[in-house]
């Protein structure tokens, strides 16, 4: 998996995001203050369009670069989060212009790892890492049992989106959301709903990629 | 929903133009997004910048100035500040005795502040961060976020910006900061939700009948739906709320804020409530504010914020100050 497949990836997440933009709101309005969407599509913007910029070598380069226009750009908590989630990512990835498929297993590890320590969040609490958490396990298990990247990323999909339909039943406990304690109960996480988006583009980009 | 704006994506950089032509005592760097006092800061004193998103005026930049804040920095409508603007605006007023950071108690802001001050820090600018959490409306406890950062926020920015005119050293406004978020608690209440504009609808529904109860400032819902009482039960929920966390004794500031779509002779009813409350329970209101502090955009209802006071903090509150949304003094 080359730079030129995690840019592919880039453009698809941020394709999804502003496609889905009004839905993130909708979602967020429910528990929030309906921001989301608005805001991931700004950063995700700005990050392809970073991207086109300055056009990094190396797939840490590109993940690096995704991270930094995410925190500056989004604002709220999911711009930290998501942008240092990227940039931890990229730190595992050296200067490797070919990343194998047990590296990006661990630059997912990395990222979800950094926004656990960030955010405090843990699975239960109702946010992203609800999708996440669930997506990355099945995605080692894919690769520990033989499957290749294709297989992984799509099991990462789609255990990302059975967590997100887990999230309908949790009361936030993090985030904005858990300002509104039990009325949270019934409606699915913003973030969680955004993560799967973003592990969607990954699976997209990677299957056309093979 | 009709709003008084060009495009919604617009909104921030109309709106910060506007401020820079009416108020000529302030500096606004659209680009970098953060304003200034026009006059630059003040060496050796310590500075004070907030921030927080925007919907909220005149909170924050309503409060730079003499007495006040030395720098604030909006976020796009009800979105948390970036580190960027946050560490620009932070070096831009260092007057060498060291920053102070006002940050509300949300994930946001918190994070990005933090982020913020990480990155001054490396550029070799003192940075303390204090944060504000008086909301009683919501728990403080492992199961959330924790207390929302309201109405206090007004009340730290006054209170501390006079101890940082009159020279208190960094460590000291800080503590100070703390003081005052520890004897301030709110409660809010809404009438209606409010429509963020790139949303384009409300937050929520409420019915004629119907209000939130419990309210912040970003337009999400309460804690709990109720039934339109009169201000007086509404009132009184609220300073229910406020005694029943931290008990109310002895001379108090009794800010009574408009939501931003609440008119000013309602705000007065409310107050009167309280002020009956208070009377009942041998609380003296000794110092008052009544009007939009910290608003939600248009969100109707009120919100209710109480600080028991020391001789100190009185005189602090007293102090002159300057500001385009606050002037006493001078």
């Amino acid at each position: 998996m080359d730079a030129t497949v995690f840019r592919a990836w880039i453009i698809q997440a941020a394709q999804q995001v502003i496609d889905n933009a009004d839905h993130l709101t909708h979602l967020d309005a429910a528990i929030g203050d309906a921001d989301h969407g608005i805001n991931l599509s700004r950063g995700f913007q700005a990050a392809v369009k970073l991207l086109d910029e300055t056009n990094p070598a190396t797939p840490a380069a590109v993940l690096a670069t995704v991270g930094r226009a995410l925190i500056s750009k989004t604002g709220g908590a999911s711009g930290p989060l998501y942008g240092s989630g990227f940039r931890q990512a990229a730190k595992t990835l050296g200067e490797d212009t070919d990343i194998s498929p047990v590296q990006l297993g661990a630059a997912l590890s990395a990222a979800l790892a950094s926004i656990q320590q960030l955010g405090a969040a843990t699975p239960g609490d109702k946010t992203m890492v609800d999708a996440l958490a669930p997506a990355i396990t099945a995605y080692h298990t894919t690769i520990d049992t033989g499957g290749n990247l294709p297989d992984a990323t799509r099991a990462a999909a789609h255990a990302a989106a059975r967590g997100l339909h887990d999230t309908v039943n949790m009361q936030a406990r993090k985030g904005r959301a858990s300002y509104l304690g039990p009325r949270t109960i019934g409606h699915q996480d913003p973030g969680a709903a955004s993560t799967v988006l973003i592990l969607q583009a990954l699976a997209t980009a990677t299957a056309e990629a093979s | 929903m009709k709003k008084l704006i060009n495009a919604a994506d617009e909104v921030l950089v109309d709106a910060l133009a506007g401020v820079a032509a009416a108020h000529p005592s302030l500096s606004v760097n659209v680009e970098e997004r953060y304003i200034t006092r026009a006059g630059g800061p003040t060496p050796g004193k310590v500075s004070l910048v907030s921030g927080g998103g925007s919907g909220h005026e005149p909170l924050h930049g309503g409060y730079v100035g003499y007495g006040m804040l030395d720098a604030a920095c909006p976020g796009e409508v009800f979105t948390s500040p970036v580190p960027d603007q946050i560490v620009a605006a932070t070096k831009a007023v260092d007057g060498g005795a060291g920053v102070l950071h006002i940050v509300k108690n949300y994930t946001g802001d918190v994070l990005n502040f933090q982020m913020a001050a990480e990155l001054a820090d490396d550029e070799g600018v003192r940075v303390e961060a204090v944060v504000v959490n008086d909301d009683v409306a919501v728990e403080n406890s492992t199961w959330t976020a924790g207390r929302r950062g309201t109405g206090a926020t007004v009340f730290v920015e006054k209170i501390v910006g006079a101890a940082a005119e009159r020279g208190a050293d960094l460590a000291t406004a800080a503590a100070l900061a703390r003081e005052v978020n520890d004897r301030s608690r709110s409660f809010g209440v809404a009438l209606s939700a409010c429509t963020v504009p790139a949303a384009g609808k409300p937050g929520f529904e409420l019915a004629e009948d119907e209000i939130e109860l419990g309210v912040g400032i970003h337009g999400e819902p309460g804690r709990a739906r109720g039934r339109l009482v009169p201000a007086k039960e509404i009132a009184a929920v609220a300073l229910d709320a406020i005694h029943t966390d931290a008990p109310i004794s002895g001379e108090v500031l009794v800010m009574v804020n408009g939501l931003g779509g609440t008119p000013l002779i309602e705000l007065y009813v409310v107050f009167a409530a309280v002020a009956d409350w208070l009377g009942a329970r041998g609380v003296t209101i000794t110092r008052s504010l009544v009007g939009n502090y910290i608003t939600s955009l248009e969100m109707a209802g009120a919100s209710i914020t109480v600080c028991r006071l020391t001789p100190e903090l009185a005189d602090l509150w007293d102090a002159p100050v300057q500001t385009p949304a606050l002037r006493w003094g001078r």
